[in-house]
């Protein structure tokens, strides 16, 4: 604990501007999800998580934040799409001597078969701004904010999956604005199925976000 | 790219491809770099892991010797086991090569550590 009560935040010093013309600086949403894994770091520590996952990690600074507050040994996976994303994302585990394993890939695309019921903590901020269509899709730093019709066409692609790779016990964070219409999100995972809480909610200029926690209702995963 | 990550990849998302597991290994530059043995974490990965694809990817890479070919009971308690499995899982990084596809040879670099996975446009199928 810093003075000031909170857990001290990764060391991204080695992060320059030119880095940022190409992947997504970390930025209020980033820090949003980071005050909710801090927030949630008890209950987190008492998962006793194995496997950790990001999709879309960005510079990394929040699953790197994830492994500095977890006390026991966790495997950190990290995907994005963007290939300076996964390169900055080592780096910036390095820099925080923390082992975290990149993979350049689309959402979990490699993943999905092998980690079937393995996943027990999976954090996602994912594109959430409002854009056309046509905006979604590219693999450069256009990939980290533009989120097409409702700011929901990536993470709806995200969410089939969201049943299949978490553990019994496995929780899902997601990062959203209002305009991804929460609602809808948990209508898509399935009320009977999962339970949704709102860790935290924070309005910064024109965005209200807030990071949502899914965990399952029952621990069979079949239920 | 370790060898435990590799264990988690298979390319079954490319079209026509049911299992893509696992992946063959073509090494052109391996490292070893020493992380702290935690026989408790290694236990825990083990359990999640496909051994046989492990044992399969450390004949790739040439380095199956003392690996058994099943994996050991009671292992939690055999130091000796999870010494080799955290030396292979952990410690040996694939830096340059490629992930072969068994089914279709398709080729996924790993460069500076890091498998790209991504497929190009003309490979994407629609429903996956």
């Amino acid at each position: 604990m810093t003075e000031s009560g909170h857990l001290p935040t990764p060391d991204i010093s080695h992060l320059s501007s030119s880095d940022y013309l190409k992947i997504y600086e970390p930025a209020e949403d980033s820090f949003l999800l980071i005050d909710a894994l801090e927030k949630d770091v008890n209950f987190l520590n008492q998962l006793r998580p194995t496997v950790c996952l990001e999709v879309g990690c960005g510079s990394g600074l929040c699953l790197t934040f994830l492994a500095q507050i977890l006390q026991t040994k966790a495997l950190f996976i990290a995907t994005d799409i963007n290939p300076s994303a996964v390169d900055i994302c080592q780096k910036t585990a390095q820099q925080n001597n923390i082992s975290i394993q990149p993979i350049l890939t689309d959402l979990v695309s490699c993943l999905g078969d092998r980690l079937e019921h393995q996943v027990d903590v999976l954090l996602f901020n994912p594109p959430y701004v409002v854009t056309s269509s046509s905006e979604v899709g590219s693999h450069g730093i256009e990939a980290s904010w533009a989120g097409g019709v409702k700011g929901r066409e990536v993470t709806d692609r995200l969410l089939p999956y969201i049943d299949k790779v978490l553990s019994k016990t496995g929780v899902f964070y997601l990062v959203i604005v209002k305009e991804n219409l929460p609602d809808e999100i948990k209508d898509i995972l399935g009320r009977d199925k999962f339970h949704c809480d709102v860790i935290i909610t924070r309005k910064s200029g024109p965005e209200h976000l807030s990071i949502l926690r899914f965990q399952r209702r029952h621990s069979d995963c079949n239920s | 790219m370790k060898l435990l990550t590799h264990n988690m990849l298979s390319s079954n998302f490319v079209k026509g491809v049911t299992k893509g597991f696992p992946l063959k290994i073509m090494a052109s530059k391996i490292e070893e770099k020493e992380v702290d043995f935690n026989p408790e974490f290694i236990s825990r990965m083990i359990a999640k892991l496909d051994w046989p694809a492990l044992y399969t990817a450390a004949g790739d890479i040439k380095k199956a010797e003392g690996l058994p070919e099943t994996i050991t009971e009671n292992y939690e308690s055999n130091e000796d086991f999870l010494k080799i499995a955290h030396n292979l899982l952990l410690q040996v990084e694939i830096i340059e090569g490629d992930l072969i596809c068994p089914e279709t040879g398709r080729k996924f670099p790993i460069t500076n550590g890091i498998p790209n996975m991504l497929l190009h446009e003309d490979e994407v199928t629609g429903d996956k």
